[in-house]
């Protein structure tokens, strides 16, 4: 693939909030963004890329659909944390095993032989109580932080409709339950979640208009609704800059008739095919590159970390090592 | 700019275009993964209907971008349609033959006109929507989106205003949920756990003691909580009648003669598997998978063997070329050959990435879907009418 820069040099002065660079010393990252962004892959590859650093870091999916274990050529894994390499351990989100582990470890209710009825009942009761659903995966990964079993737990978190609901489920079960021992356990995961120094979201976009509108929406979510603090903005899939200004020019120059005749003429049928290809890249770039230009203004002060476009030459743990790698540069 | 290879756009179906499918059905239910231009297509698709056939046409959206939402005269859009003015059509040269109307699902307004018509008198409805749980079930309930959509899609089309529907749905962790919403909604209505909630008080007691798992709610939660839930559900329970038959009617509609469904995909790895994933379910169900629109795929001369030869004789000739060009185009030898080089090289890069995505249009293609339309990647935002209905065009709709 091409090495040129991506399409927008890192901003010297965007390290205003904790440094970019400390982005891996968090206990807690989240990891989200509109569906198709590659929020997945971004995820595993942080993951990958602190457990190279000797962090012992957990990879969480909350969306538990196997795509995080496919994209760190693991097994799926189930609720229980299981090995997925060196530093490295994965789990998949099941609330209702999250709930199953609360009771044990806080209540000590004698129910776990019994949970039968509960598991039928559960998704009605979960669905039913806002609020429910959400605190039992957010309050897993606290736990895990709190426990300090991990150096990094960095979920897969739910997309951009359904993220901020997840990370504000501590303040509405707060509000909505005022007595008994599931409110007093929001006060320690709130203390985990609003410190920006232990937990960071980080937020998955692609340079395209859709995504970056949603993203700068979504800041502004992550920062009014839930505790949690934006920590950085992964621009991802960003296209290599093909030309110079100057070579812009000429390439320019490539598209009258009887250059490109000129050119048919030694290079065969296929030549504007292979133009219009050139053309049509130097196009999406220049657009990526307002949408990223956009991006940056609405989000002063935001890290902006910069992967570039693949062209679908990787995929699975090949992908998630190319970005790990990208990710290690970009992070400084 | 328009990429090279925009309006090539082929219908592969078996004889069906779009067009053909659109007039041949009165609700076109838009589905597909977060992110592949479904909300784009669905509004293209109105108005290409609503230019070429003397029909009146909704395109019910859900959430839009910005953009999008002024292209279409949407501003400060909820569930009140809202017709297109003809003049955006003529501006562009083009008289409507039909009429465009557009409205946007809000769900909170959809759920308070629900309540409103199901509930059995006006101090059960006032109750309901000044209950502080209301509010936080109907926003927060992973069914509800889904439902009101359903929900909404069914109302409109028993109200009879419109010819044709346009439904874009909302997004969800799987396109699947859509059609599951009506029955959820109605068996979450009957739900053991639902009765229980509601039993007075003092029974639930009784109840739980002889359940240990329900003491265990109650522990957990606190029971002024678990009042509180259950005071709503016994209002809400006096509207079950009235939701259990919509449910029914709405799940009806979805398998109307009438009704069909539009796939929308990008050739990207992740949203291709969803789409074919829910190709299967819709057949599945036995509900009409109609068509299926490849978005924004690369253009097909991109993975012929003429342009692979030509990117190689570009490569391997870009220092002669560079040295014939040279004095045409008033640079130096050098110069030329590199950005012939670059050339080559990001063919290579797009006809790596067009290869891969053949592969899926091959597997989608077996689908079976009636109609399968690509749409080329343009660098481009189709964001005004006046680019939707060259979408529109693109799509043979």
């Amino acid at each position: 693939m091409a090495t040129r820069r991506p399409a927008a040099e890192p901003q010297p002065g965007s390290t205003t909030l904790p440094a970019v660079g400390t982005l891996l010393d968090r206990k807690l990252v989240f990891v989200t963004g509109k569906g198709g962004v590659g929020k997945t892959s971004v995820a595993a590859a942080l993951a990958q890329l602190a457990a190279s650093q000797g962090r012992r870091t957990l990879a969480c999916e909350v969306d538990a659909k196997g795509d995080l274990a496919a994209a760190i050529g693991a097994p799926r894994s189930g609720f229980e944390a299981t090995a997925a390499g060196r530093d490295l351990w994965l789990m998949a989100m099941d609330t209702e095993a999250s709930l199953r582990e609360y009771l044990k470890l806080n209540l000590h209710v004698p129910v776990v032989t019994r949970l039968g009825p509960l598991a039928r009942t559960f998704d009605f009761v979960a669905d039913a109580a806002p609020g429910v659903k959400e605190i039992l995966s957010v309050g897993k990964l606290a736990w895990e932080v709190r426990q300090r079993h991990y150096d990094l737990v960095v979920a897969d978190a739910p997309a951009s409709g359904h993220v901020i609901a997840h990370l504000a489920a501590p303040e509405v079960i707060k509000e909505l339950v005022h007595v008994g021992p599931i409110r007093g356990q929001t006060e320690w995961m709130l203390d985990i979640l609003s410190d920006p120094v232990r937990t960071g979201v980080v937020i998955v976009t692609t340079p395209e208009e859709l995504p970056v509108t949603e993203t700068i929406e979504l800041a502004a979510d992550v920062a009014n609704r839930t505790p949690a603090h934006l920590a950085a903005v992964v621009a991802n899939r960003v296209l290599p800059e093909l030309f110079n200004r100057r070579e812009e020019e000429l390439f320019d120059q490539l598209g009258d008739p009887g250059v490109t005749a000129a050119l048919a003429a030694v290079t065969g049928e296929g030549t504007d095919a292979v133009l219009g290809a050139a053309r049509l890249i130097v196009g999406l770039r220049r657009r990526a590159a307002s949408q990223l230009a956009e991006l940056r203004e609405a989000l002063p002060g935001t890290p902006v970390l910069y992967l570039p476009e693949q062209f679908g030459r990787l995929d699975g743990p090949a992908l998630t090592a190319t970005l790990a790698g990208f990710l290690a540069d970009e992070l400084g | 700019m328009a990429a090279d290879g925009a309006g090539a756009a082929v219908p592969r179906g078996p004889d069906t275009t779009l067009a053909a499918l659109l007039d041949g059905h009165r609700l076109v239910v838009t589905c597909g993964a977060g992110g592949v231009g479904k909300t784009t297509v669905a509004a293209a698709v109105g108005a290409a209907a609503a230019r070429r056939t003397p029909r009146r046409v909704l395109v019910l959206t859900v959430d839009p971008a910005r953009r999008l939402a002024s292209a279409l005269g949407m501003e400060r859009l909820g569930n009140v349609e809202v017709r297109v003015p003809p003049a955006r059509f003529s501006a562009l040269g083009d008289d409507a033959e039909g009429e465009l109307w557009v409205a946007m699902l809000d769900t909170k307004q959809s759920w308070d006109d629900l309540v409103a018509r199901h509930a059995p008198d006006a101090r059960t409805r006032d109750a309901i929507l000044a209950n502080p749980l209301y509010r936080n079930i109907t926003a927060r309930f992973a069914t509800s989106h889904d439902y009101i959509a359903a929900e909404r899609l069914h109302e409109i089309d028993v109200d009879g205003r419109f010819d044709l529907v346009v439904v874009d749905t909302p997004p969800s962790r799987n396109a699947v949920d859509f059609l599951d919403a009506p029955a959820r909604m109605a068996e979450f209505f009957s739900s053991r756990l639902l009765r229980w909630l509601i039993a007075p008080y003092r029974s639930r007691l009784v109840t739980a003691a002889s359940r240990p798992f329900l003491a265990v709610a109650d522990r957990l939660l606190g029971a002024q909580f678990l009042a509180d839930i259950a005071e709503f559900f016994i209002l809400f329970r006096t509207m079950y009648d009235g939701f259990v038959e919509r449910s029914v009617a709405v799940e009806r509609t979805l398998r109307d003669p009438g009704t069909t469904f539009l796939v929308v995909t990008t050739l990207e790895p992740a949203p291709a598997r969803e789409a074919e994933q829910f190709c299967g379910e819709l057949r599945r169900r036995g509900l009409a998978l109609g068509g299926l629109v490849l978005n924004r795929t690369l253009p097909e001369a991109l993975a012929t063997g003429a342009a692979a030869a030509s990117a190689r004789a570009l490569r391997e000739g870009s220092s002669a070329l560079g040295a014939t060009l040279a004095g045409d185009l008033g640079a130096s030898a050098r110069d030329v050959a590199r950005v012939l080089d670059e050339v080559a090289d990001g063919y290579d890069n797009l006809a790596a990435t067009a290869a891969e995505q053949e592969g899926r249009a091959t597997s989608l293609a077996r689908t079976g879907a009636p109609t399968v339309v690509r749409v080329p990647l343009v660098d481009r935002d189709l964001a005004e009418l006046g680019g939707l209905l060259a979408l529109g065009d693109l799509l043979g709709a």
